[in-house]
Order: structure tokens, then C-alpha cells, then sequence
């Protein structure tokens, strides 16, 4: 008989595999730097390195790891909540009310911050874009009337995104001086993590899946459709928002401190389901493992790559994310026209 | 206590549109209960509405004593009542033996691993519907009439007095179609109360009873025995069957097909 524990000792060998993988990721982050690769163990030999390995590479290495959590955990979130493969964190419009966010900021502020109120520099690119990700979401959900209709739900989303962007490029092209770094947000880089973003990311991600746990099987009945979903006693409408919530809460969280990383929320979740068939109480945080391998392994070589210049991590995970999805949907017509 | 349905002066209005109008019925526990007829009529709209899925007016009223299903918690309904949907779109990764685990789910508490009861409640359904061999691989590597079976297993694993299903035959084969009228007869030998929705009548005369709807409206409700059942149906499709008996069953043909046929 199978046993149902099966397929949590599948998702424990996956975790460990994953944990193995950021644990080897962390260190060859600890060892990649400007002037090229160093030995981490060097950290105890000369005194020198403490600070550059304690202070900014390990701080970056593990804040690209949880903000690549973030949105895995999000994108398995999302593909569940409305049951579509290719739902990612920014479907509700979190990306463009960030960029948006963070636009209005530099546009007020960024050219003379020292002139600006106190609040102003507290609150921060982080917290504009952070405040800005969730008012978008906000706007769809209050736009769509709620969660009960999907298609009504990603609608709105996309009329969010498309209104928020144009708003954020008429912006540009009225500062252009904000354009540099608009760009460099929206490319992503974990290259301004320190120990205190990794404290609040880790305290989103922590939240995130101590949330979205009670809730899987809600996004396991959902697979079944909304009304057999509904038939087996499940509260549909206010478990969907709640997901919600959470999937615009983590997706701000990683968005605010890294940017607009592309590919990640909707590459993850797909890799762990080409692994192995599991329940989403194992999927969502296996999918928020890989999301966060993905991202610190892409920092790794954005630092490496041309060092000592600094790639911009979007585009490494554009090119792995998108990589693997060419490599599936190869696959998947390979496999079609075997058929 | 096992449950029967009644309503009562029911109706369903969709965009706008009146589906139902003030229907009365009630539908006998232990009991196989069909309802028929032509497209358009509020077939599965009923059948939604008896599940409690869509708003309605009127009463639906479950059990000897008339409980309504809004007073129950979402778990205890859930117990009550086991639903089969018409093509929903399932996940293709889930693997079977998962998929038929959520019919549990109301028996589960929110953060509980699946018990002993669970377990055979899963192996029993999957057995009755010859699924139990294939019981790891994923909806999408089944066939239509395969995934068909898997969901039926699904519903049977709530183990719930009452089971709505909406075209449950879609997809079917001849034996599996003898073998899902198998498995309504076993569930009937255990009190439960079958409504189906069916839109093939030969199929659908093996019930007990009939529901025949024409516009949202109750056009006759009676044994699928009872000669005036199968007049009743006839008018409903404008004469273009007739029901003749075979052997101890009754059997729909097509009559006066159309020159263009």
C-alpha cells in the first residue's frame, strides 16, 4: 500500500538536496568578490577578510538566497491560488506598483535627500517600493471585487500593471535623471543587502510559510476546481485572500530589497514539479528552496562573471529561469510528438 | 440519520436569467434519483443548487428533519454530501492516489496527517473503481475515462450519505458504465441517496427515480418504472425518442431522425 508519508520523505530527500545546494551556493559566495575568488576559510586567517566576508559577501550571499525564497514561496502560492502554471508573484500587479514606489521616491527625493523630511530617508528605495508593491495589490483586489473570480482577478491585475508602468515611465521621462537607477532596480541586484534586510526578509519568509501551511490544502483542493473545492467544506473565498495577502506580502518583502528579479517566482515552483508530484504543504516550501538556490547561485556568477564589474542578478536569472523553461517546453514537444 | 433532499420553492437566477423556477421536489433517501432532459433545462444548475454551490431562493432542505445546508458548519456539509463536477479542470500533477485523499478532507482536521480510516477509505474507493494498480500515476498520464473513474473514487471517499454527480458516465466505456451502475447499487445497499445528472436516458431509466426538468421548470417527477415517466419524457423531447422495454430494463431510441441525418 502506498503509504502516505511517501511523499513526505520525497519532499525531505528534495529539502536536503536543496539545503546541500544553498549551503555549497553560500560558500561559493563567501569566496566570489571584485578581485576574484578567494578561499573562505581565509576569513580566519587573515584579518583583513573578516570584514569583507562577514560585512558584504556572506549578508548578500544569504539576502539573494531569501529574497529568491521569497518568490519561490510566492510563485508556488500563486500557480496554486489560480490554478495556472504560468501565474507569477508580479500577476497582481506587485512589480509595477514597486517600480512606481520607488520612481515617485527618486523623483521627490533622490535628487536632494538632504533637503528631504527625516521620514523620508527612513522610509527609504526599500520601503517606497515595499509600500508601493502592496498598494498595487490593494488596487486589483479592490478593483476585481475580491478573489471570488479569477479571471475578473487577473484582469485587474493586468490593468494595474499596464496603468502603473505607463505612470512610472511618463515619471522618467519627466526626472530623467531617476532613469539610471529606475534601471538598475528593475534589471534586480543584491549587491546593497546587509544583515539587517536578511533580519527582515527572514522574518517575511518565516511568516510566509508558517501562513501558507494551514492553507495548503486549500491550494490542493483547488486543483480539483472551485466547486469541489467548496464542496469539500473548505472556505474558498476567505482562504484565496488570505493566500493573497500572503503571496503580495512575500513578493514586496523580496521586491523591496533586490528589485525586479524576473523568473524566479515562476521557474521554482515549475522545477519542483518536474522532480516529483507532492502535496503543496511540501511543494510551497520545496518551490521557496529552489527559488532561493536559483537566485543566490545567479548572484554568485553576476559577481563572477566579469568581476570586478557587477552583472545585474536579473539578468542571469532571466537567463537560467528562462533557460529551464525553454528546456521543459522542449522537452514537453519532444515528448508530444513521441506521442 | 441518512439525509433526503427537499426543496421548496426553489429558484436560480444566473446573469440575469431565470434557470429554476419554483421548484418543489423530494427526493427519497436510500434512493437513485436522475434527473433528465434537453439542453438547456437547469440540469446541473439543480444539482448546484442542491449542493448548495449557487445562490438560490426558495429552501433546500436536507435530512427527514429539514435541516438547511446554510446552518451547518463548511466540515459537517461536507460530511453530508459528496459532489461529483461536470469537466471541471483538474491539475494534471496530481498523483491519483493524492487526488482521491482530498475526498478526506472533511474528515481531517486542519493541520492532521491522514488516519488509518483515511487510508482505507482511499484504498476501498480506489479498489471499487479498478483504479487501485495505477494508484501513482498522475492525472495527466490517465485517459478520459480513467481520470473519470479517479474522480468518481474521489467523491466515494468522502463516504457521505448524500452524492450528487453531475454526467458522471462522461468518457465512460460500456463496462465501466456497468460498473459505475454496479457501484450506485452498492452505495444504494448502504443507505447512501444518489442524484445524478445524466443525458443519456437509457442510462438514466435504470435509476429509481426520475426528475424531468423543461425550462427550468418540474415537468414530472416518478419512478422510471411507471409508464407515464416514459410518456412524460417523450413529450419532453418532442417525441423524437420512445422508450421501449428490454428485458427487465427500458431502452431509448432515436425516432424520425431528420433527412439530413
Amino acid at each position: 500500500m502506498r503509504s502516505a508519508g511517501r511523499s513526505g520523505r520525497t519532499a525531505a530527500r528534495l529539502g536536503l538536496w536543496m539545503l546541500l545546494v544553498a549551503a555549497l551556493g553560500l560558500t561559493m559566495g563567501a569566496a566570489a568578490g571584485s578581485t576574484g575568488w578567494q578561499a573562505p576559510w581565509r576569513v580566519w586567517q587573515d584579518p583583513t577578510v573578516w570584514p569583507i566576508v562577514v560585512e558584504i559577501r556572506l549578508p548578500r550571499s544569504v539576502g539573494a538566497w531569501l529574497a529568491g525564497a521569497l518568490l519561490g514561496l510566492a510563485g508556488a502560492v500563486a500557480q496554486g491560488v489560480f490554478r495556472n502554471p504560468l501565474a507569477d508573484p508580479f500577476l497582481l500587479g506587485s512589480a509595477s506598483g514597486a517600480s512606481l514606489g520607488v520612481c515617485l521616491y527618486l523623483s521627490l527625493f533622490g535628487a536632494s535627500l538632504a533637503l528631504a523630511w527625516p521620514w523620508t530617508v527612513q522610509l527609504g528605495m526599500t520601503g517606497a517600493a515595499f509600500v508601493g508593491a502592496l498598494a498595487a495589490v490593494l488596487i486589483t483586489l479592490t478593483l476585481s471585487r475580491g478573489v471570488q473570480h479569477t479571471l475578473r482577478l487577473l484582469l485587474a491585475g493586468v490593468i494595474v500593471g499596464v496603468t502603473l508602468g505607463a505612470v512610472t515611465s511618463w515619471l522618467s521621462l519627466l526626472r530623467p535623471e531617476v532613469l539610471r537607477t529606475m534601471q538598475g532596480f528593475m534589471l534586480g541586484s543584491a549587491a546593497w543587502l546587509d544583515w539587517a534586510a536578511c533580519l527582515q526578509m527572514a522574518l517575511a519568509l518565516l511568516a510566509g510559510l508558517i501562513l501558507s501551511w494551514p492553507l495548503a490544502r486549500l491550494l490542493d483542493a483547488l486543483s480539483l476546481g472551485e466547486n469541489t473545492a467548496r464542496s469539500l467544506g473548505l472556505p474558498v473565498e476567505a482562504g484565496r485572500l488570505f493566500l493573497v495577502l500572503v503571496l503580495a506580502l512575500a513578493t514586496a518583502a523580496a521586491v523591496a530589497k533586490v528589485g525586479l528579479v524576473a523568473f524566479v517566482g515562476l521557474a521554482a515552483p515549475h522545477a519542483v514539479r518536474a522532480v516529483a508530484s507532492l502535496p503543496h504543504r511540501h511543494r510551497v516550501p520545496l518551490s521557496a528552496c529552489v527559488g532561493g538556490n536559483l537566485l543566490l547561485l545567479a548572484d554568485v556568477l553576476a559577481r563572477s562573471l566579469m568581476a570586478p564589474q557587477d552583472l545585474p542578478v536579473g539578468l542571469l536569472t532571466a537567463a537560467l529561469g528562462g533557460g529551464y523553461l525553454l528546456l521543459r517546453l522542449s522537452r514537453q514537444q519532444g515528448g508530444e510528438a513521441a506521442a | 440519520m441518512n439525509p433526503s433532499l427537499q426543496t421548496r420553492d426553489l429558484c436560480v437566477s444566473l446573469g440575469g436569467r431565470q434557470v429554476l423556477r419554483h421548484l418543489d421536489l423530494r427526493i427519497a433517501q436510500g434512493r437513485w434519483t436522475c434527473i433528465v432532459g434537453p439542453n438547456g433545462a437547469g440540469k446541473s444548475t439543480l444539482l448546484r443548487a442542491l449542493a448548495g454551490l449557487l445562490p438560490y431562493q426558495g429552501q433546500v432542505l436536507w435530512q427527514e428533519q429539514g435541516v438547511r445546508p446554510a446552518e451547518l458548519t463548511g466540515p459537517q456539509r461536507a460530511r453530508q454530501l459528496a459532489w461529483l463536477g461536470q469537466a471541471e479542470p483538474v491539475s494534471e500533477d496530481l498523483c491519483v492516489f493524492d487526488l482521491v485523499m482530498l475526498g478526506r478532507l472533511p474528515h481531517q482536521g486542519w493541520l492532521a496527517v491522514p488516519s488509518v480510516q483515511d487510508l482505507q477509505a482511499v484504498e476501498s474507493a480506489l479498489r471499487a473503481v479498478h483504479a487501485w494498480d495505477w494508484r501513482d500515476r498522475l492525472l495527466g498520464q490517465l485517459s478520459g475515462g480513467e481520470r473519470q473513474r479517479v474522480l468518481l473514487a474521489r467523491a466515494m471517499s468522502v463516504q457521505a450519505p448524500l452524492m450528487l454527480m453531475d454526467e458522471p458516465l462522461s468518457h465512460l466505456d460500456p463496462p465501466h458504465q456497468a460498473d459505475w451502475l454496479a457501484q450506485v447499487q452498492a452505495l444504494k445497499a448502504r443507505g447512501v441517496t444518489v442524484v445524478s445528472v445524466l443525458h443519456e436516458i437509457s442510462l438514466a431509466l435504470q435509476a429509481d427515480e426520475i426528475v424531468l426538468l423543461m425550462d427550468g421548470r418540474l415537468v414530472h417527477h416518478g419512478p422510471s418504472a411507471q409508464a407515464q415517466t416514459h410518456r412524460a419524457i417523450e413529450a419532453a423531447f418532442d417525441q423524437r425518442l420512445a422508450i421501449h422495454a428490454l428485458g427487465p430494463h427500458w431502452v431509448a431510441l432515436l425516432v424520425n431522425p431528420p433527412a439530413s441525418l
